[in-house]
């Protein structure tokens, strides 16, 4: 039996992350990954690092997460192509606005900077945008970076520490040994540790039922379309506060896109193709936000598989029914941003016991009463939304 | 009847049609080109006065009939032609004609793709004024015009000989036909050559008669690079026994023989294989070309036959959709064809041992030759990526990390030779490296393409 201090289930952002911060901090971490870090929801998402419109509850957390994000070449040798870009939330109505507004009072309370953007400044700074828009708030400090390439370096990195990353082997129990853990993998690896980090994402579920304790999470995947390069001409990423699409472009000329509602995805066999009706979807939503668009070509699509809850919150924090255990999963799309926040939250937890960062909300423990469903849910997913249903 | 579309108007999909037309049907035939015909019996543009005769050789009267064919048909089924198809899902083509996206539901689907170039990187080989040897040959004759002035035949293909052929017939001044395959490697594999006679009787008809017009034909030779500053400037090779020769050039016919266009079959529910001969994933297909339910393909799109086959097997892919929607067939017996497409398919399996893909090329490919030339992705960038910690070793993997075939292709042209890259970086059997997965769109399309859709 190997000895650890940490098992990290799961390789994506979220693991890796907490591997990074764990190591750094001296401890003995051994991260398991059932297939390659930062291939499911971590290495196929939009790549934004948006602060605009978060849950108010997760500000701390994701500034702190911000922070991270800017000091990353630093911090692990790699940019992974972080870019401070900014985002500019545009509106097509008075009601969109006003949600502009809402959003925009909650982020300055939390110290970001918002800039408020009327119709005719709109057209004069970003004149490519489609003349139905009528409003936008625009914040500097709201970034990029390509989701692919992250996980994987920030393995290397924390590997670089003496983390021990372990690639196709899949957790199969978990059980108590002692006053600590043994992980046993379909490899035939059993790690004898103290504490178990759950970052299986949308695979998180067994882990933390094997304890007792669970939560309604369900699949689903985030469509991502992209065109050929054209010349660079859009710097911040763009997006309609309906939710109806999302893009950005790179500086080497591609634009990225994407929007709701997002696809089924199935974690049993491992699928989540992308309907082509979602891609005509996407394509049409972004000419009308941006015409300028019209004959740039779509050479390629893709989606991923990502666990949601139905108040479209993650899990965060330790188990109720199995100290030692903590859970990070269920990031509803969310978690790019935040992943490296979470990652030193977890280390937190683990090496001193407590945060300072606020993370109350999203504890597994909610899930005993009634949880309010999120009015996202309706919007964002194909009703009704459930975990591998074909469309 | 239950609706019946043929992607494809070439040999399979033309002799599919007219199968069902007889039994009494009135299929859609979807057709990416402007003219049937497809890449092998390309027609030329409307206005253009070509010696089709002349450039089709021997093959002028299978031209003419495969045309006349389609003529006569025309009326009977639903000839779209200039349609792209993009996506199929639940049983509905998305297709793109005239700039405008649409759908196309159907019963039963006959995939005829057909296929495109299998190229091996090489140091300049992105240089303008380099084609593949199928895009000379289209240029030829699609517009009756030449890639070059001065121009050299390069790679391993029994198209080479004929795309030579063809320009020399047109008029080219032809530098060299260099033909990477040794003579003895040809006389090795003629067992299964002379499963078919005629076809090997024409390619030395064609060898021939350029040698005869003075045309220097260099046979076992190992292309090194095709030089040049911001353009052709030349081809330099090396000998068998190790001596090295400039060949001075302005244009380059380039290529490795075919490989099938499957990216319709996967999105359609077709099952893939490692074909070790051809060294390329196929169709898992019966002897009729069914391919999963009401899913048939033919031709070259399913593996490559030639044009001969092409027609026997979409013949045969229309009778076994007749049979399995319990309608007589009409004519033709499935058993003769079955025996035709058997003996054509395993002559071209025989080509493909005697043309080989160069293998050894991939794994002795300098580090700063491009490989993707969409995303302009270098050999060594592949196998930086693989050397690294957690390094990939599967090519969709490989693809995230690296960009190579994420480009306007998809992996269409720099996959065969990612593939073999990836496996020798590995030191995997190049079957164990995988295999890069299709999505929708298979070929770039405008955004407004959507824009002019009902919601």
């Amino acid at each position: 039996m190997k000895m650890a201090q940490i098992v990290i289930v799961g390789g994506g952002l979220i693991g890796t992350w907490a591997a990074f911060f764990l190591v750094r901090r001296g401890l003995r971490v051994i991260l398991i990954e059932k297939g390659v870090v930062g291939a499911q929801s971590s290495g196929v998402n939009f790549g934004n690092l948006r602060l605009q419109g978060r849950y108010p509850g997760q500000y701390p957390l994701s500034l702190r997460s911000q922070t991270i994000w800017e000091e990353i070449t630093s911090l692990i040798g790699d940019s992974c192509e972080f870019e401070r870009t900014g985002h500019l939330y545009v509106a097509t109505n008075e009601a969109e606005r006003e949600k502009l507004e809402q959003h925009a009072r909650v982020a300055e309370g939390h110290g970001l900077v918002i800039e408020r953007i009327g119709r005719s400044e709109l057209r004069r700074r970003w004149p490519w945008l489609g003349e139905g828009l009528q409003a936008a708030t625009y914040s500097v400090r709201d970034a990029t970076a390509n989701p692919r390439v992250v996980s994987p370096a920030v393995a290397r990195a924390a590997q670089r520490l003496g983390a021990e990353i372990v690639e196709h082997a899949c957790v199969t129990r978990v059980r108590r040994n002692g006053g600590g853990f043994a992980v046993e993998t379909d490899t035939g690896l059993v790690v004898s540790c103290a504490s178990v980090v759950n970052a299986a994402g949308a695979w998180a579920l067994s882990l933390a039922e094997a304890f007792g304790e669970t939560a309604p999470m369900f699949a689903a995947g985030p469509p991502q379309f992209v065109t050929e390069p054209i010349p660079y001409r859009v710097v911040p990423s763009v997006q309609a506060v309906s939710g109806s699409v999302i893009f950005r472009q790179i500086p080497r000329g591609n634009v990225i896109f994407a929007g709701y509602p997002r696809t089924a995805a199935d974690p049993v066999l491992n699928r989540a193709p992308v309907p082509p009706q979602k891609t005509l979807n996407g394509m049409r939503n972004l000419v009308r936000i941006a015409p300028f668009l019209k004959s740039a070509q779509v050479i390629r699509v893709w989606s991923g598989i990502e666990g949601y809850l139905p108040d479209m919150l993650p899990v965060i924090g330790e188990s109720a029914t199995a100290p030692g255990l903590f859970h990070a999963f269920g990031f509803c799309g969310h978690g790019f941003q935040v992943g490296p926040g979470v990652g030193a939250v977890l280390a937190d937890l683990i090496a001193d016991g407590s945060t300072d960062t606020p993370i109350e909300a999203f504890s597994i423990g909610r899930f005993r009463k009634e949880v309010q469903v999120s009015d996202k849910l309706a919007h964002e997913f194909d009703a009704p939304a459930s975990s591998g249903r074909e469309e | 009847m239950a609706e019946v579309v043929i992607v494809g108007g070439g040999p399979a999909g033309i002799r599919a049609a007219s199968v069902l037309v007889e039994a009494g049907l009135r299929p859609v035939l979807v057709d990416e080109g402007r003219r049937a015909g497809g890449q092998g019996y390309r027609a030329p543009a409307r206005n253009l006065d070509l010696d089709m005769k002349g450039l089709m050789g021997t093959e002028a009267a299978k031209y003419a009939r495969l045309h006349g064919l389609f003529a006569s048909l025309r009326e009977r089924f639903d000839y779209r032609q200039g349609t792209l198809v993009w996506g199929i899902h639940e049983k509905t083509l998305h297709i793109l004609a005239d700039g405008i996206a649409g759908t196309m539901p159907y019963d039963a689907l006959i995939l005829a793709t057909g296929a495109t170039d299998r190229i091996m990187p090489l140091p300049g080989w992105t240089l303008p004024g380099v084609f593949t040897l199928g895009g000379a040959q289209v240029i030829l004759k699609d517009q009756g015009c030449l890639i070059g002035n001065r121009i050299a035949f390069l790679g391993s293909s029994p198209l080479l000989l004929l795309a030579a052929f063809q320009y020399h017939k047109s008029g080219a001044s032809i530098a060299a036909v260099v033909d990477t395959t040794p003579f003895s490697a040809k006389l090795t594999a003629l067992r299964n050559l002379a499963a078919s006679p005629r076809t090997l009787a024409r390619g030395i008809l064609y060898r021939a008669a350029l040698r005869r017009a003075g045309i220097p034909v260099i046979e076992g030779a190992t292309p090194l690079a095709i030089d040049g500053r911001e353009r052709v400037e030349g081809v330099r090779i090396r000998y068998g026994r190790g001596r090295e020769r400039f060949i001075s050039c302005d244009a380059v016919a380039y290529g490795h023989g075919l490989k099938p266009e499957t990216q319709l079959a996967e999105l359609a529910g077709a099952r893939f294989w490692f074909d070790p001969v051809f060294r390329l994933w196929l169709p898992e297909t019966d002897a009729d070309g069914r391919a999963g339910p009401d899913l048939y393909l033919a031709g070259d799109g399913m593996a490559i036959g030639g044009a001969d086959a092409a027609e026997a097997s979409g013949a045969l892919a229309a009778h076994a959709l007749l049979a399995d929607r319990g309608r007589p067939s009409p004519g033709q017996e499935p058993a003769r064809l079955r025996r035709q497409v058997g003996r054509l398919r395993r002559f071209q399996r025989g080509l493909a041992q005697a043309f080989a893909w160069p293998v050894a090329q991939a794994a002795a490919l300098p580090d700063e030759t491009i490989v993707c030339r969409c995303e302009a992705v270098t050999a060594g960038d592949i196998r930086a990526a693989i050397r690294a910690p957690l390094g990939p070793r599967e090519v969709n993997r490989v693809k995230a990390l690296t960009r190579c075939g994420m480009g306007r292709c998809q992996g269409r042209f720099c996959g065969p030779a990612l593939q073999e890259i990836v496996a020798a970086a590995c030191g995997e059997p190049v079957a164990d490296v995988g295999r890069l997965r299709v999505q929708a769109p298979v070929k770039p399309i405008p955004l407004h393409a959507a824009s002019e859709l009902e919601q």
